[in-house]
């Protein structure tokens, strides 16, 4: 489904990513780890097409993306799901604008055909239906998130979903509420995910699969129970703030 | 910052500038328009400007006739204020004075509406769901401004030139028909096509760099604060610098050939 091969990405003169190489199978969720500035975040700019990489190749669905024309990337970019950071969502919209925001650009469905299925996705979000016309700065960070969410499945049933800190600064509560919303995407629509976050306890809670970040270089590509085993000096470094959570991860892994 | 650094930054932004005005041009007459998004910049910057620059255009209008009432009195020549009131407005005052007013409005609103957006990844937002942010955001308030700065332009001459009626009549003892009849005598083909030249240019200045300010925003809330001061300067050196170079240029070539 996503393959990087050797990428290299600098910005400027500074080097974020190095010779990073993994594989993300379809259905499947990736976690990507690392302390702040390990660059994590720019391998989901990477996917979503935001910035082109100096050296390598990242292929979608075989295709390769790193050579791709805008028209390419236009076709490809609908299928994919992006959850920024700190949600980003249109805040001169209301919810129901950013949810249907995708739907009204790119189809020509009507307004009543786009408000039917903004309800659903609000459903789906176990979001109320009377926040279709509020503006999403009347919203918890929490529930920003998950109508960001909504904004990423809403349009057509993305292939790859892309969540970028997805739990950071929220509550206990709001955290369980978007992991929840992370696994039954992957399990109802089946999609792709790869989930940035250094919130390992979170990270536990949505896959097996882990990917470890130092420095733009790949320290760690494995499941879980070897990443609360390795050796690797930059790998126990980033997890021991968390061992002590950590402890009763081989309870909570999903069965591979 | 020394000399070296603020030229080489100036040089920098220049750079940047032309590369996204070729950008921006390349998109204003292409496929898909936003034409919802640009009646309501019309409105926003077009309708919602209308109250400053009729106050701006009345108050600078008598202020200029008050001050030439008093120095054509001197040659004995007063009654021939509407004609060089005519000629100063429409041909550099109106345009001018419009066109600064809308930049300190518009181009702040927009420079801070863009750049907030770059500051909360909206604008990365928007790419990542396919959508062309020059195309969506960039490009409606261009044709916005292209369409209303002109037509403010006509405003504001018309407010100016009244306003110098009401101190002609009022203080300066001319008649009102007096008045008029030199107004028209000079309210020539010539200069209104110099006068209204202008607005097209003005608008371009305006929607090109604020929208270039707003995009190359960096630094968070105290980026979008620097962007937005930066814009509104540029945009209104531009515009007094721009109006020089047409008037000096231009102005001569369009009357030769009319």
């Amino acid at each position: 489904m996503i393959r990087f091969e050797n990428v290299s990405f600098s910005y400027g003169k500074e080097p974020v990513l190095r010779d990073v190489s993994f594989h993300v199978k379809p259905g499947e969720t990736v976690v990507v780890l690392g302390i702040s500035g390990s660059g994590k975040s720019t391998i989901l700019k990477l996917i979503a097409g935001l910035v082109q990489p100096d050296s390598g190749r990242v292929l979608i669905n075989g295709h390769e993306m790193t050579t791709a024309s805008e028209d390419e990337w236009s076709r490809v970019r609908p299928k994919i799901g992006f959850v920024f950071q700190g949600g980003a969502l249109f805040d001169s919209m209301t919810v129901g604008e950013n949810i249907g925001f995708t739907l009204i650009e790119h189809t020509d469905k009507t307004m009543d055909e786009i408000e039917v299925t903004v309800r659903e996705t609000l459903r789906f979000l176990n979001l109320s239906e009377d926040l279709i016309d509020i503006l999403p700065d009347s919203l918890s960070g929490g529930m920003q998130r998950r109508v960001s969410i909504g904004r990423a499945v809403a349009a057509v049933d993305p292939m790859i979903m892309l969540y970028d800190e997805p739990t950071t600064g929220l509550d206990p509560i709001s955290t369980e509420a978007i992991t929840e919303l992370i696994l039954k995407l992957q399990s109802v629509k089946g999609v792709s995910s790869i989930v940035v976050t250094h919130q390992i306890t979170d990270a536990f809670e949505v896959t097996n699969h882990f990917i470890v970040l130092h420095d733009g270089v790949m320290v760690f590509d494995g499941p879980g129970e070897k990443l609360v085993q390795v050796q690797d000096e930059r790998v126990q470094s980033f997890l021991a703030p968390f061992m002590q959570s950590v402890k009763n991860i081989p309870a909570v892994c999903p069965e591979e | 910052m020394n000399l070296l650094s603020i030229i080489k930054r100036f040089a920098y932004d220049l750079q940047g500038l032309t590369f996204y005005s070729f950008r921006l041009f390349g998109k204003i007459l292409s496929r898909p328009m936003y034409l919802m998004e640009t009646f309501e910049q019309m409105y926003f910057l077009g309708v919602g400007s209308l109250f400053l620059v009729v106050l701006t255009g009345v108050f600078a209008g008598q202020g200029m006739a008050l001050q030439f009432s008093i120095e054509l009195a001197d040659f004995g020549s007063k009654n021939y204020l509407g004609r060089v009131m005519v000629i100063a407005i429409t041909r550099e005052l109106g345009p001018v004075l419009c066109g600064l007013m809308v930049a300190a409005r518009v181009a702040a609103g927009i420079t801070a509406e863009i750049g907030s957006m770059k500051s909360s990844e909206q604008i990365e937002a928007l790419r990542a769901f396919g959508i062309d942010p020059i195309r969506k955001l960039a490009v409606p308030r261009f044709w916005a401004l292209m369409v209303m700065l002109p037509v403010l332009t006509i405003v504001t001459d018309f407010v100016a030139i009244y306003g110098g009626y009401i101190i002609a009549v009022y203080i300066a003892n001319i008649s009102g028909a007096v008045y008029w009849t030199n107004v028209t005598a000079k309210l020539t083909l010539g200069n209104f096509i110099i006068g209204l030249s202008k607005p097209f240019i003005f608008a371009a200045i305006i929607a090109i760099i604020s929208t270039y300010m707003g995009f190359s925003t960096v630094g968070g809330t105290r980026g979008v604060g620097r962007s937005t001061t930066e814009s509104v300067v540029a945009c209104s050196i531009s515009i007094l610098f721009i109006n020089f170079l047409f008037t000096r240029l231009l102005v001569p070539q369009i009357q030769g050939l009319l």
